[in-house]
C-alpha cells in the first residue's frame, strides 16, 4: 500500500514537472472570480461578464486609454460635435477585421452597418435581435440612452451620425462603456436562424477571440491575428475561474496563474512580502460619503454641516474600517477622474473648533441619526463600524446620534425621502469616468428626492455643472468642475469620507499590466517575461 | 417484492412535491429579486422594474407561479435561467458529471480507507490503534470542510508542491468534453499525461469531500463488527479453529457489511452538501457551486429547478439502496 502510494505520487509529480515547458507559445493565465453571465456585454451589468467579453473580444467606437479614464479613438478614428451639441459624427476606421471563428468567416471589414446593428438592437423594440437572450439592456437604459438618442444615421459606409434630443457632453464617455461594444452585423445575418447562438459564440473586432468556454471552469482565448492595432504580445489568454480568494492567491504563488482578482484583505500583508508577487495598488473609481439632509433644520445651515464634518476623525475611519485599503476623500470625485481638484482644502479634524462653531450657531443638545448600509461595498466595507465611529466623534462635540439601518432595498428607497431624518452613509462607483457621472447624479438639483441623498440644490453649483454638461471643450469643462468642487466643499452637503484602494497582485514575470480604474481587466498590451 | 417496491415508490411522490414547494418558496422568501439584481448597483426605475417583473411572470400570485412551474416540470421543462438565459436542465447536465465524478472518487477513497480501519479497530478493541482511529475519525467528522480544504491546499500545494491548487486538469491539455467525466475524457483524448493530470487534480478535493463519510464509515464499521463478533456463530467459527482472517474477513465482515452498505448509501446526501463547499474551494465546476451562485443571484428558475433535480437524485439513490437492502436482507422485505 505504502509503496503503491509512493509510486503513484512519484508518477504524478513527474507528470506535472514534465508539463511545465509545454507552454511554448506565450500563455497568460488570469485567475478570475466567477463565470460570465454571457458574452454579449449589452445584456449584462456585472464586471465579471465585461472582463470576459467587452474588454477582450470587442471594441467600441471610442475607448478608455488602458489604465486611465481618458477617452481615445478606437473603431472611430475621429469625431466632431455640431455647435448646438446635438449631432455627433463619427469617422470610422478602415480595414478593421472581425475575428474568424469556427462559426463565422467574415467576408467584409467593419463598417457603419455594424455600428447601426449594435445600437439599434438595444434601441428599437422591433429590431429582429431586440428580444433575443432575454432582451433587457440595463446599462443602455440606465444611462438614459433611449431618451437621449433621437436617431442614428448611416451617412456612408464609414461615417455614422448620432442625433441627440438634448446636448450631453458625457455622450462620448458613454460610448466608451461596455454596453456600446460593436458586433458584426454580417454574423448576425448569418445566425438569423439560430439567434441565441449569436450571443453564446461571440465575434468581435477585439484583440482576443473566444476559443472555448467551460462554465465555472475555464475560458480560453487566442490572440486575434489581424487585430487592427497589432496582434497582442501574448498568444493565448486563459481565465481560470477560481471563486475563493485565498485559493486564488495559492494558485498565484504556485505559478498556476499570473494575475488574480479581488485579493482577500487578510492576505495583503503576505503578498507584499512575497518575492514572486508584485502587489499593485490604485485608488478605486468611487467615493464613500455621509450625506446630510440639507432640507431639514438644523442641517440646512452650512455652518452646522461644516462643524459636524470637522468633528469626524477620517484617518481613524480609514484605519479601522478600510484597514489601510482606503484613502481619505476630500472631493466628491476620486483622484483618477479628470478635473479632480487638487487644490481643494478638506475640513480639518478639529473637535474644539467644531464645538465652538456649533455653539456659535446656537446649537445645543442636538439629536440626530446616522444611517448605516446593511451591505459591504468597495467604498464602504463596514458601514455599521463607520457609523459607530462617527457617532463617537459627534458625541465628543455634544451631538447625540442614533445608528439606524434597514434591508438594502428598503435603505435605498427610504434614504431618498426629502423629509428623511438623519445623515446617510452611501457611496458611488463611476460608470464612464466623466465628472458629470458623479457631480450631476449625486449633487445636482434633478437628483433631489432620488440619487441626491443630501437633497441639496444649490444654484451656483447647479449652474456650473449644467454649463459643463453642454460644452464639449474639455478644458472649459475642467474649469467648471474644479470650481464646482470648491463650492461643494464650502457648502458641505456631505462629509466626503473615503475612496477605496484597489489591490492587484500579479506575478513578477508579468510585464506592463495596468490597473483599470473601472475595476476591469484589460490584457491587450500585457506581456510575459 | 413488487409490493415492497411499490410502497417505496409511493413515498417518492409526496417527497418530490414537498421538495419542490420548499425550493420554490424559500428562494422567494429571501429579500431582493432577480430583476433588481439584473440592474446591478445602478438600480432601475420603478416602472422598468414592474415591467420586467411582469415579463418574467413574477408579478403573479405565488401559488399561480408555483402551479405554472409544476405544470411545466411535469412536462419535463424546468425553465430557463434568468441570468444566463440557458435552459436549467442543460446547465445542470453540463455540470452534474463533475459533481458525480468527485463524489464517486470521494466515497471510494472513504470506503477503501474507512472500512479496513473500522475492522481493525473492532478486532483490536481497546488498543492504542482503536483509540487513535476513533479519535481521528471524530476529528474528521467535526472538521469544517472549508477550513480543512484550505489547510490541505496550503500544505500540499503551497508548501510541499505535491498537488495542483485547484481545477480539474492542467491548462496545457485542451479537449472538448465528451462525457463530462474528466477521467474518461482524458483517456478518450489520447493525449499523453492527461489522465495522470486529471487524477492528480482529483486527489485533494476527493479526500476533502470524503473526510466526513470516511469518519462515518470507519465508526459504523467498527460498531457493526463489534456487534457481529459477539454472535454465537463467530464463537463457533473460532472454536472450530478457523484462522482469524477467515473468521473476521468472511464470517463477521459479511454480516456487518449490511449496515455499512446502508450507511454508504446515506452518505449521498452528505456528499452533495459537502460538494457545495468543496467545489467552491477547489474551483470544481459542479452543481453545488452553481446552486450557491444561483441563490446569490436570486436566479429563481435555476435554484428551484436545480434543487428539484438534486433532490430527485438523492431520492433515487436512497430508493436503490433501500431496494438492495431489501434484496440482501429478506427480513426488511417482509416487515413492510
Amino acid at each position: 500500500m505504502k509503496s503503491l502510494f509512493k509510486t503513484l505520487l512519484a508518477a504524478t509529480v513527474a507528470a506535472t514537472t514534465l508539463a511545465a515547458p509545454a507552454y511554448a507559445a506565450k500563455t497568460l493565465v488570469f485567475c478570475s472570480e466567477g463565470s460570465p453571465e454571457g458574452f454579449t456585454p449589452s445584456l449584462y451589468t456585472s464586471g465579471t461578464t465585461f472582463d470576459a467579453s467587452s474588454r477582450q473580444i470587442f471594441n467600441r467606437l471610442v475607448e478608455f486609454d488602458r489604465g486611465t479614464t481618458k477617452i481615445v479613438p478606437a473603431l472611430a478614428e475621429s469625431w466632431n460635435v455640431s455647435d448646438d451639441g446635438l449631432e455627433y459624427t463619427f469617422n470610422l476606421r478602415k480595414g478593421v477585421k472581425f475575428q474568424t471563428t469556427k462559426e463565422f468567416t467574415p467576408s467584409r471589414d467593419f463598417n457603419a452597418d455594424d455600428v447601426l446593428f449594435s445600437f439599434n438592437r438595444q434601441r428599437l423594440a422591433d429590431h429582429p435581435y431586440h428580444s433575443v437572450s432575454g432582451g433587457s439592456y440595463e446599462y443602455f437604459n440606465g444611462m438614459s440612452m433611449p431618451d437621449l438618442i433621437k436617431d442614428i444615421v448611416k451617412v456612408d459606409d464609414y461615417t455614422v451620425k448620432f442625433v441627440l434630443n438634448r446636448p450631453e457632453a458625457p455622450m462620448i464617455a458613454n460610448l466608451a462603456m461596455d454596453f456600446a461594444s460593436i458586433h458584426s452585423a454580417e454574423y448576425a445575418d448569418q445566425m438569423s436562424g439560430n439567434k441565441d447562438m449569436f450571443d453564446q459564440k461571440p465575434v468581435g473586432t477585439g484583440p482576443f477571440q473566444l476559443v472555448a468556454y467551460q462554465k465555472d471552469a475555464v475560458i480560453r482565448y487566442k490572440a486575434h491575428p489581424d487585430y487592427w492595432a497589432g496582434k497582442a504580445p501574448i498568444d493565448n489568454l486563459v481565465f481560470a475561474i477560481t471563486p475563493d480568494a485565498s485559493v486564488r492567491y495559492q494558485k498565484l504563488k504556485a505559478g498556476e496563474c499570473h494575475v488574480m482578482t479581488y485579493p482577500n484583505p487578510a492576505d495583503l500583508d503576505a503578498m507584499s512580502k512575497d518575492s514572486a508577487v508584485n502587489l499593485m495598488q490604485q485608488e478605486g473609481l468611487n467615493v464613500g460619503y455621509l450625506a446630510y439632509n440639507t432640507k431639514m433644520a438644523p442641517f440646512n445651515n452650512p455652518v452646522v454641516r461644516k462643524a459636524l464634518n470637522m468633528a469626524i476623525n477620517k484617518d481613524a475611519i480609514i484605519d479601522a474600517v478600510f484597514q489601510g485599503a482606503g484613502k481619505v476623500a476630500k472631493n466628491p470625485i476620486p483622484p483618477t477622474i479628470w478635473s479632480y481638484n487638487e487644490r481643494t482644502v478638506d475640513d480639518a479634524y478639529n473637535p474644539e473648533a467644531a464645538r465652538q462653531m456649533l455653539a456659535d450657531a446656537g446649537i445645543s443638545g442636538l439629536k440626530t441619526k446616522v444611517w448605516a448600509m446593511p451591505v459591504q461595498r468597495p467604498y464602504n466595507p463596514n458601514a455599521r463600524r463607520m457609523a459607530e465611529l462617527i457617532q463617537a466623534d459627534w458625541k465628543a462635540v455634544g451631538v447625540e446620534a442614533e445608528v439606524v439601518s434597514y434591508e438594502w432595498g428598503e435603505y435605498l428607497n427610504r434614504s431618498k425621502a426629502e423629509d428623511r431624518d438623519g445623515a446617510v452613509l452611501l457611496g458611488w462607483t463611476g460608470d464612464n469616468g466623466d465628472p458629470d457621472n458623479f457631480l450631476a447624479v449625486l449633487l445636482g438639483c434633478d437628483g433631489v428626492g432620488g440619487s441626491n441623498r443630501a437633497q441639496w440644490c444649490y444654484q451656483p453649483f447647479e449652474d456650473l455643472i449644467q454649463k459643463a454638461k453642454v460644452v464639449s471643450d474639455r478644458d472649459l469643462r475642467t474649469q467648471y468642475y474644479e470650481a464646482a468642487q470648491v463650492i461643494m466643499k464650502d457648502q458641505a452637503p456631505w462629509a466626503t469620507i473615503a475612496h477605496s484602494v484597489v489591490f492587484k497582485p500579479i506575478r513578477k514575470e508579468v510585464v506592463d499590466f495596468r490597473i483599470d480604474p473601472f475595476g476591469g481587466h484589460v490584457f491587450y498590451g500585457v506581456d510575459l517575461k | 417484492m413488487f409490493r415492497f417496491i411499490l410502497s417505496k415508490l409511493s413515498l417518492l411522490v409526496p417527497t418530490f412535491f414537498g421538495v419542490s414547494l420548499v425550493a420554490f418558496t424559500f428562494i422567494r422568501l429571501l429579500p431582493g429579486d432577480p430583476v433588481e439584481l439584473l440592474a446591478g448597483e445602478r438600480g432601475m426605475s420603478a416602472e422598468r422594474h414592474a415591467a420586467l417583473m411582469q415579463q418574467y411572470g413574477f408579478d403573479l400570485p405565488i401559488w399561480q407561479q408555483y402551479l405554472q412551474f409544476m405544470g411545466k416540470v411535469l412536462q419535463g421543462d424546468l425553465g430557463t435561467s434568468i441570468v444566463t438565459k440557458q435552459p436549467v436542465l442543460d446547465e445542470f447536465l453540463t455540470l452534474f458529471p463533475a459533481t458525480v465524478e468527485l463524489s464517486l472518487v470521494a466515497i471510494l477513497l472513504a470506503t477503501l480507507i474507512g472500512l479496513p480501519a473500522g475492522v481493525i479497530a473492532a478486532v483490536r478493541r481497546g488498543s492504542v490503534f482503536d483509540h487513535s482511529i476513533m479519535g481521528v475519525s471524530l476529528t474528521g467528522y467535526s472538521m469544517p470542510i472549508f477550513w480543512w480544504g484550505l489547510l490541505l491546499i496550503i500544505f500540499f500545494s503551497g508548501i510541499l508542491g505535491w498537488t495542483p491548487v485547484s481545477g480539474r486538469l492542467s491548462l496545457m491539455y485542451f479537449f472538448e468534453p465528451v462525457t463530462g467525466f474528466m477521467i474518461i475524457d482524458a483517456i478518450l483524448s489520447g493525449e499523453d499525461g492527461a489522465l495522470a493530470s486529471a487524477l492528480h487534480h482529483l486527489i485533494l478535493p476527493a479526500f476533502v469531500l470524503g473526510t466526513i463519510p470516511l469518519a462515518v464509515i470507519a465508526r459504523q464499521t467498527r460498531s457493526a463488527m463489534l456487534e457481529v463478533l459477539q454472535e454465537d456463530y463467530v464463537r463457533t467459527a473460532r472454536a472450530k479453529g478457523l484462522p482469524t482472517w477467515r473468521v473476521v474477513g468472511l464470517h463477521a465482515l459479511r454480516n456487518a457489511l449490511i449496515t455499512v452498505v446502508t450507511v454508504i448509501g446515506l452518505q449521498v446526501g452528505v456528499l452533495l452538501a459537502g460538494a457545495i463547499l468543496t467545489e467552491t474551494i477547489f474551483a470544481w465546476p459542479g452543481v453545488g457551486k452553481w446552486i450557491v451562485d444561483s441563490i446569490s443571484r436570486r436566479d429563481y428558475s435555476s435554484v428551484q429547478g436545480g434543487l428539484l433535480l438534486i433532490a430527485l437524485v438523492v431520492m433515487v439513490v436512497n430508493l436503490v439502496v433501500d431496494l438492495l437492502y431489501g434484496l440482501v436482507n429478506p427480513r426488511i422485505r417482509h416487515q413492510s
